[in-house]
């Protein structure tokens, strides 16, 4: 039996402005499998970030279901919610969301002083961390003296400072330029082969198609269609070409 | 589904931890904190001032000495006037007003980097602990540099109606004259800006702070300043 490390259940997000009420997701169904590498596609404003935020426990859904790891999001405690956030998942972020008043290694060991390890072993995890994605000689840089692709990859290492078992990625790419897109995109692959972390990412970004197991059209708050790889295969040589 | 391990409550932060993590934050960002701070420094010297400046007039009316300027407010038989009531209780206000102000601003520019440390896993009281820990240091300092400034001031104004009478007759102690209303003298008036400052601070920081840690991590995150 297949291994699901996320599973939604008619998930529901409405906003609340004023009278009106807005449904960004309107029933949300997916499972998804330990170790795969996901790709959340839609327009903008069809609610990506919206389910990003819910599988991230970053907000509540208005109706419906979450179950990471099997367990029921919404029967979490407060402080169980937090050491979710702190110890199962990385979350990597369009804008990077540095906290910019610590450097590059002072980012990457937070969440590792949030889980109580101590200063000798998170030093050495975050120095090894930064080296493996390729800041090993920016690391006592603060995030304003670093380029965009450098950011994020603090934000990389920094996700996964507490060995998550997934990553939840909105648009890691979209602040980046092509070149500096796709080595992020690939340092996200890296991880996901050579760790097993299971990789969800909201994207435009075509050139996260070739990577993708599967990619989940969302459209005004429903999944559309579900892509397996061998079926975009072909696809991604069209779009390639006419793409950039 | 397969059921992994349980997930396990998140710890509390050691106190030293969250103390060094709070004196980096006001280290780095040390020219927005001195804006800050300098606006409790403001609020408590315009108090000060005010109080300490009274404080004197009555110390120096019950000693027997005129101003050598001559004013024309009006007096009352306890040697406290009407105006100067006005003035302590108008000059509270701004301060109130002016710190709880700045400190609320300070907060809002952080709303993200609160939604972000709770995605890294922090708890609400570490968000609420780290603000009033900031903000204390912040208050006390600030209000001890403003407590300072307003009592030279006050001084100043004080050397220039009374000239050197004024050492004389200075009303550092608490006093209570035969004849006149309670006086506090100028050592409580520094201790209680101090405090006041201190405690208006905390409040101004840690309940927007506290408000902004309650949020949803994607709803802090997405305030815009
Ligand atoms: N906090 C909020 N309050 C009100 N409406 C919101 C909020 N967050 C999202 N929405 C609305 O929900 C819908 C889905 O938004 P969402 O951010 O999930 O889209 P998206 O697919 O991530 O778009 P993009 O590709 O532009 O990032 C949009 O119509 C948006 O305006
Ligand atoms: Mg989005």
């Amino acid at each position: 039996m297949a291994d699901i490390v996320v599973k939604t259940e008619d998930v529901v997000k409405e906003y609340r402005m004023g009278s009106n009420i807005l449904r960004a997701l309107d029933g949300i169904n997916i499972e998804i499998e330990r170790g795969e590498y996901i790709s959340l596609m839609g327009p903008s404003g069809s609610g990506k970030s919206t389910l990003f935020n819910m599988i991230g426990a970053l907000d509540r859904p208005t109706e419906g279901q979450v179950y990471i790891d099997g367990q029921n999001m919404s029967q979490l405690s407060q402080r169980q919610i937090a050491a979710f956030r702190c110890h199962r998942v990385g979350y990597i972020f369009q804008s990077y969301n540095l906290l910019h008043v610590r450097s590059a290694h002072g980012n990457v060991t937070l969440p590792m002083i949030f889980a109580g390890i101590s200063e000798r072993d998170r030093n050495e995890r975050a120095e090894k961390l930064l080296d493996m994605v390729g800041l090993g000689d920016r690391m006592y840089h603060l995030p304003d003296e670093l380029s965009g692709g450098q950011r994020q990859r603090v934000a990389i290492a920094r996700a996964l400072a507490n060995d998550p078992s997934i990553i939840l990625a909105d648009e890691p790419t979209a602040n980046l330029d092509t070149i500096t897109g796709r080595e992020i995109i690939d340092l996200i692959k890296r991880l996901n082969n050579e760790q097993g972390v299971t990789v969800i990412s909201a994207t435009h970004d075509l050139k996260m198609l070739d990577v993708s197991d599967r990619i989940v059209d969302i459209r005004d708050g429903l999944v559309e269609r579900i892509r397996k790889r061998d079926e975009i295969d072909i696809e991604v040589g069209e779009v390639g070409g006419e793409g950039e | 589904m397969q059921q992994r391990t349980p997930i396990e409550e998140q710890i509390d932060l050691p106190f030293v931890e969250s103390l060094r993590i709070s004196f980096q934050s006001l280290k780095i960002r040390f020219g927005r904190s001195i804006i800050t701070t300098a606006g409790i420094t403001l609020g408590i010297a315009f108090l000060v001032s005010v109080w300490t400046n009274n404080e004197i007039g009555v110390a120096l009316q019950e000693s027997g000495r005129q101003s050598t300027i001559n004013t024309f407010e009006e007096t009352t038989e306890q040697g406290i006037s009407t105006k100067d009531i006005w003035l302590i209780v108008m000059s509270l206000i701004v301060c109130v007003v002016g710190i709880a102000n700045s400190m609320l601003m300070a907060v809002t520019e952080r709303f993200r980097e609160i939604g972000t440390m709770k995605c890294l896993g922090a708890l609400d009281g570490f968000v609420v602990r780290l603000f009033l820990l900031e903000s204390g240091f912040q208050g006390f300092s600030g209000a001890l540099i403003g407590a300072l400034i307003g009592t030279l001031g006050a001084v100043l104004l004080g050397l220039k109606d009374y000239g050197l009478d004024l050492f004389f007759y200075f009303p550092l102690l608490p006093a209570q004259p035969e004849n006149g209303p309670m006086q506090l003298g100028v050592i409580i008036v520094i201790l209680l800006g101090c405090i006041l400052g201190m405690i208006l601070a905390v409040i101004g920081s840690s309940f927007p702070a506290w408000r902004a840690a309650k949020l949803p991590p994607a709803e802090a995150m997405r305030t815009e300043v």
